[in-house]
């Protein structure tokens, strides 16, 4: 599917993380995961296995975390399933990754209706800021990745910067999301116009009831 | 303006933006789960009947009669090798991934309840024991929002054992994905539930006959889950009531592109495009002399160049008499400063990327039809590779196992039967340089 980046399974990847194991919060999650299917289909768990996993990873490099080889097995034997079947599912999926990531992983939506609202622009701000498509920037910040239709297309163009989308962008507010993270100040995802989610600009047309109060429109069929 | 637009009291989903909380309190307050039990004690037959009767079709794109779909689920649990009888799973898709699709996700942060007690309903009436929702992996917020509501609603009694009082037991299993758009197809999303790689199967055996750990399964999109216990509380007659004949019902529409105000709102089916873009979307960036295409259903279906989609009732129908389709009624809209080579290239490019690669002819010609298609964007090629392209397209077309490859066709075949005088002029002005200029100079 996607370009798959060459694994790198090293004796350095091994030696770090060759005793992964899940944390007591993360193993008491994985098995609520596992839980969801029926009894002899726990394999079915390992797609949100292996973001936990990635997610662990994560947390214990300040990043958007990866999928070295030695966790990819550790979630294998977990649900006791063949380490090429694990390695299958996770390299056929584009968000686990297979190579370390920065602090912030920038997925800038570059499909057509992205594209028609100025993704150009999006991923501009980004180059400016020293990203390379595919690359991480040298002090492990952000990488940059140009992804797929995200399904907001309503609030084009966006980004998802690890697990939040900032809608309705364009090139000066890029950037400065991109500034603020960089200097550690919080920063709002959603619409970055105002907007509550995709109702239009200035306002919904319809159900304006709806803004102020919990309408109940059963009285009225 | 003389389309009898959708009135707010007939709107399903009235938290479709947010602005109100979508908890369990505040979505009994508007009305969901008001005495689901007396749903669940119609029985399954006439829950069924009554989606029949709708004219429901299904919201995900193929537009298949939802009410039919369900009846091909079996009465009797059949019997598995050791004559246990095998349990049968409703399988809700929320893999939302459809370039210009983004419906799916306001249900879900919005109205999540609307799902879960569709969830039952419809799960009830085909005689599920289970429905996994599959959420995409990219809508995170989303999956959080939903799981928050599934939680609500097993504390509150409502799933689960004994569902909502109704005697009936009910599980509801929140299923994230991880970036794969193949896994929107029913039997991709089967293999990626059961934990492999979203390669499509072989059909038959349908679904329903042997789907989810080979038991029958019935995949069905969110929105067609989502407004069935409105459907069911206030009749199929009053859903049948909007749209035209065998294109009935409200829908989420979703607009993105050039359009002054992109949008998603609830309409009622076969309103007509321009009415609808002027209603909502605040009319066509520049005015509508700017028009230049819109592709009508997300970025599956051929485009459809300006003077022909205006008036064009947007249902299954009316956007087939055009040649494209309703699809998930995801609206592209292009004006004239859009590159339309490029526009397509890009959709090419996105099969490309999306192709799980089991076919040959989609996995090498998704890629093939994007190069060529960039060639395309400035011209470098020759007039009889158009032809050439045209003629890939349909070697792609229908001789894959699921619809991607059609899908990375057609959106191409639209270009060049509606685009291919733009298409030679970039070739010419690549190939003679100046050709009009010097007309011009003479």
């Amino acid at each position: 599917m996607a370009d798959t980046p060459n694994i790198p399974d090293e004796i350095e990847v091994r030696a770090k993380w060759g005793n992964f194991a899940f944390t007591p919060e993360n193993d008491e999650k994985a098995k609520i995961y596992v839980a969801r299917y029926p009894e002899g289909r726990q394999r079915s768990a390992v797609m949100p296995l292996l973001d936990l996993a990635q997610r662990q990873v994560g947390t214990d490099t300040d990043t958007q975390g990866w999928l070295p080889v030695p966790v990819i097995e550790y979630v294998a034997a977990y649900l006791d399933m063949p380490y090429m079947r694990a390695y299958e599912v996770a390299s056929f999926y584009t968000m686990y990754n297979l190579a370390p990531v920065g602090k912030y992983h920038v997925q800038v939506c570059g499909t057509t209706p992205c594209m028609l609202r100025g993704s150009d622009d999006v991923m501009a701000a980004c180059k400016n800021k020293g990203m390379v498509k595919g690359k991480t920037t040298p002090d492990g910040l952000f990488t940059l990745t140009e992804v797929e239709c995200m399904g907001n297309c309503s609030n084009a163009p966006m980004v998802q910067i690890n697990d939040d989308n900032f809608e309705d962008l364009d090139y000066d507010i890029t950037t400065k999301i991109l500034e603020n993270l960089a200097a550690g100040r919080e920063v709002t995802p959603g619409s970055q116009t105002g907007r509550k989610t995709s109702e239009p600009e200035g306002g919904p047309v319809v159900l304006k009831e709806m803004v102020d109060t919990n309408h109940d429109y059963r009285g009225e069929w | 303006m003389s389309f009898d637009f959708l009135q707010d009291k007939d709107r399903i989903f009235t938290n479709v933006y947010g602005f109100q909380s979508p908890d369990l309190k505040a979505a009994q307050a508007r009305g969901d789960w008001d005495n689901t039990k007396d749903l669940i004690a119609l029985g399954n037959d006439k829950i069924i009947e009554e989606i029949k009767a709708s004219g429901l079709r299904g919201r995900g794109g193929a537009g298949f009669p939802t009410g039919l779909k369900w009846s091909f689920m079996p009465k009797e649990a059949p019997k598995d090798a050791r004559g246990n009888p095998r349990p049968s799973f409703l399988v809700i898709n929320a893999d939302e991934s459809e370039p210009g699709s983004c419906k799916d996700r306001e249900i879900m942060r919005g109205d999540p309840h609307k799902l879960i007690e569709g969830a039952l309903v419809a799960g009830f009436a085909m005689r599920a024991r289970a429905a996994y929702i599959y959420i995409r992996g990219e809508y995170i917020a989303e999956a959080i929002a939903l799981e928050k509501a599934v939680a609500e609603a097993y504390d509150a009694g409502l799933i689960g054992k004994n569902a909502a009082g109704s005697g009936y037991d009910f599980d509801v299993f929140v299923h994230r994905g991880a970036g794969a758009y193949i896994c929107g197809e029913e039997t991709a999303m089967i293999e990626s539930l059961e934990g492999k790689k979203g390669q499509p199967r072989l059909k038959p055996p349908f679904p329903a006959g042997a789907g989810l750990y080979g038991c029958p399964t019935t995949v069905n999109n969110v929105e067609s889950i989502a407004v069935v216990p409105t459907i069911i509380r206030r009749s199929g007659a009053w859903f049948a009531s909007f749209g035209r004949e065998n294109n009935k019902g409200t829908k989420l529409f979703q607009v993105s592109g050039h359009v002054e105000k992109p949008a998603v709102f609830e309409e009622a089916m076969s309103i007509p495009f321009r009415d609808m873009i002027e209603k909502h979307c605040g009319g066509i960036t520049g005015g509508w002399d700017n028009l230049l295409a819109v592709i009508p259903g997300g970025s599956s279906v051929p485009l459809v160049p300006a003077e022909q989609i205006m008036a064009a009732p947007m249902d299954f129908d009316g956007l087939k008499d055009v040649g494209s389709g309703l699809g998930t009624a995801a609206v592209i809209v292009m004006d004239k400063s859009t590159d339309i080579v490029r526009a397509i290239s890009r959709l090419s490019y996105f099969y490309k990327h999306e192709s799980c690669g089991q076919c040959t002819p989609c996995r090498e010609g998704t890629g093939w039809m994007w190069r060529v298609m960039e060639k395309m964007r400035d011209g470098n090629a020759e007039i009889e590779d158009i032809d050439t392209l045209y003629e890939v397209t349909k070697q792609v077309e229908g001789h894959t196992i699921c619809a991607l490859g059609d899908a990375a066709a057609w959106p191409i075949q639209g270009l060049i039967h509606h685009f291919r005088p733009e298409m030679e002029r970039r070739i010419r002005e690549r190939q003679g340089g100046n050709e009009e200029i010097m007309e011009a100079a003479e």
